[in-house]
């Protein structure tokens, strides 16, 4: 007779409890809504892809995943080199370093809505210090009318809230580096630029890929912030994918194309995940099998 | 010529270098031997230019370098940790002194490639560094300084992170390799046994302080003083305390010393030391002096014993050939031959034998 002990199985059960509620349940659920319609009376009925074919062909998912991969790819060119800047420019040691540190983090510990509604404060040309300022110097700025100045707003807000996450990230790498290897470089005569290029860029490599995938990620779902401070206008100008999604997931009620919707930006989401995590990858593997090859 | 005249560095209350003068010349192997924290590299950063003396002055082939940068100073140095540009392949990185100095793509290639040769790299030309074994790594950092043809070449402990083998078959073909460049070379070490391999010159350096300088046999069989001895002593040198009354000499507790070599000596209190290599189990001649003391360990390495025991009240270790089991406890006895004991006197300086 085959004895089994099968306590395993009760130790690994409330993860698994909270796995199914916190995400396949939900997940089922979004499934369930995308392939039926519903007139209310909780009738459903079956159609299939047919959501998914709507979605994929509206203009309006078009231009709101346009705006969402221009927001995603204008933040990425600022964050990332703003953010080396200033992490080299950081003091690697002494009483600077605290206080630098400390300032850094200030803006990632502030709430995703206050900080849009610091913004929207921030913003307003009646009381606001920036929108008030800039409206006293002549300059013709109102986010909530303009469409240049709701899309410079946001993405001032985003910069102010997030470069410190790449600063941090790529301080963090640089102070890793030995100090010798500075010495050295000082006595090969390298300039600012070479050491920049060949020893500190190649340091911190592989944490400048985190913070890319990270503020890529994070700037492609954002939500928040944009609702507060613009609700997706003028016109719908700031509306981006996930603002689009609960517009009419809440707002109209459109269970059906709305759960396609979902998935479909899930989807997307899942792809880049992958393609980063297998540029990532392959770098590594590249430099393994290389080194397989020397062996052999 | 490197000259270093009255060096010091300090800062604040901390003494780095003391009062340093040392004449290093061309094509010969100089080397700076003391434990961690005894100067090594703070001596190395001020001879490259990338730290300044607080006094002293420092002249190659006569002129005062003092004033000048590293950048322009021609200098090469090797660390402990194997530093190399991480993206460039292994050509770029021993070509990367080449590029700086503007030297032509055509000269580059046949510069490299011959120094490749040297150090045993021309498979592994087109890899980066951080794919390469340790050693690989360093052969790298040692063909950069190689190939730069730098006037004063500096190498810290080099062979530090090396596992045993790569560190003997390298410290082989050091020496060699940089000898041919008439280059000034400085080598620092905290192992006797590599000062003693690598051959040339040694300077004992403790506490921020040249004890003696000259050749490294030389330093070896006569250190002027009791710290250049410990320096170069692995395992640590079996010292007892000593005095001398009416001319003989005698341990602490009265009990008078065999004859040993010494005569004429003033009254005061001296030091005897013997290396722990110099004693042995048997009696070899008739005038050998004999030590006992009671085994507190033994550590069997293989073709070799070492012997920890009790003499007169300080640990001593011992040794010895073979294997040599014995019980903890138990009293042994080893003999010195005459010839091979160090005396210092009082103020720890090196007695003559007579």
């Amino acid at each position: 007779m085959k004895v089994q002990n099968n306590k395993a199985w009760f130790m690994v059960m409330p993860v698994l409890i909270l796995v199914a509620i916190s995400a396949i349940i939900p997940l089922m659920t979004v499934v369930n809504y995308s392939v039926q319609d519903s007139f209310g009376n909780n009738e459903f009925f079956w159609v299939g892809t047919e959501w998914f074919q709507e979605v994929l062909a509206s203009e309006r998912f078009h231009n709101a995943l346009l705006r969402t991969l221009l927001f995603s790819g204008i933040i990425l060119a600022i964050e990332i080199p703003l953010g080396i800047v200033i992490a080299l420019a950081m003091p690697k040691r002494g009483w600077g370093v605290s206080v630098c540190l400390v300032l850094m983090a200030l803006p990632l510990l502030i709430p995703w809505n206050v900080v849009g509604t610091i913004w929207q404060v921030f913003g307003r040309v009646d009381i606001g210090l920036l929108g008030h300022g800039l409206a006293s110097l002549g300059i013709d700025y109102n986010y909530t009318q303009n469409n240049l100045d709701a899309w410079m707003t946001l993405i001032l807000m985003d910069v102010w809230h997030w470069t410190s996450l790449v600063v941090l990230l790529c301080y963090s790498g640089l102070v890793a580096i030995p100090e010798v290897y500075y010495q050295a470089a000082r006595i090969d005569g390298a300039s600012r630029w070479a050491v920049f290029r060949f020893i500190q860029l190649p340091k911190i490599k592989r944490v400048l890929l985190i913070a890319v995938l990270l503020r890529f990620m994070d700037s492609f779902m954002i939500y928040t912030e944009p609702f507060v401070v613009t609700g997706g206008g003028p016109g719908n100008i700031t509306t981006f994918l996930s603002i689009d999604l609960v517009q009419m997931a809440v707002g109209q009620f459109d269970l059906g194309p709305a759960a396609a919707m979902s998935l479909i930006y899930f989807l997307i989401i899942l792809l880049l995940c992958w393609i980063f995590y297998t540029v990532m990858t392959s770098y590594d593997n590249d430099e393994q099998s290389s080194s397989n090859k020397g062996v052999q | 010529m490197l000259e270093l005249q009255n060096i010091s560095r300090h800062q604040g209350k901390e003494i780095y270098l003391s009062d340093i003068t040392l004449s290093l010349h061309r094509g010969e192997l100089n080397i700076l031997l003391g434990p961690t924290l005894s100067g090594k590299t703070s001596l190395m950063r001020i001879m490259a230019g990338l730290d300044k003396p607080n006094s002293g002055e420092l002249l190659f082939d006569g002129v005062s370098v003092l004033g000048k940068p590293v950048q322009k100073r021609n200098v090469a140095m090797v660390y402990q940790q194997f530093i190399n540009y991480p993206s460039l392949s292994v050509f770029e990185n021993i070509a990367s002194p080449l590029r700086v100095a503007g030297v032509q793509q055509k000269q580059i290639q046949k510069q490299v490639e011959e120094v490749a040769d040297l150090l045993q790299l021309r498979e592994l030309m087109q890899r980066t560094p951080d794919t390469l074994s340790g050693g690989q790594q360093q052969r790298v950092a040692l063909a950069r300084a190689l190939i730069k043809k730098a006037d004063l070449v500096l190498l810290d402990e080099p062979l530090a992170n090396l596992d045993y083998k790569l560190r003997e078959e390298l410290r082989a073909e050091l020496p060699g390799l940089f000898a041919a460049m008439g280059a000034v070379l400085v080598y620092a070490t905290t192992e006797p046994s590599e000062a003693l391999v690598l051959g040339g010159n040694t300077a004992c350096l403790h506490q921020g302080r040249v004890e003696q300088f000259g050749s490294t046999l030389e330093l070896y069989r006569k250190p002027v003083n009791i710290q250049a001895a410990k320096t170069f002593s692995d395992p640590p040198l079996n010292t007892v305390a000593l005095v001398c009354v009416a001319g003989s000499l005698k341990y602490l507790d009265n009990q008078s010393h065999s004859a040993l070599p010494f005569s004429g000596l003033p009254e005061g209190t001296y030091t005897l030391a013997v290396r722990p290599h110099h004693l042995s189990l048997g009696r070899t001649a008739d005038d050998d002096i004999q030590v006992t003391g009671p085994v507190t360990v033994t550590e069997i390495t293989g073709s070799e014993t070492f012997v920890h025991f009790t003499m007169n009240e300080n640990p001593w270790v011992a040794l010895v050939h073979g294997i040599q089991d014995f019980a903890v406890t138990n009293s042994v006895s080893f003999y010195i031959s005459p010839l091979n004991v160090l005396l210092f006197d009082g103020d720890n300086r090196l007695v003559d034998k007579s």
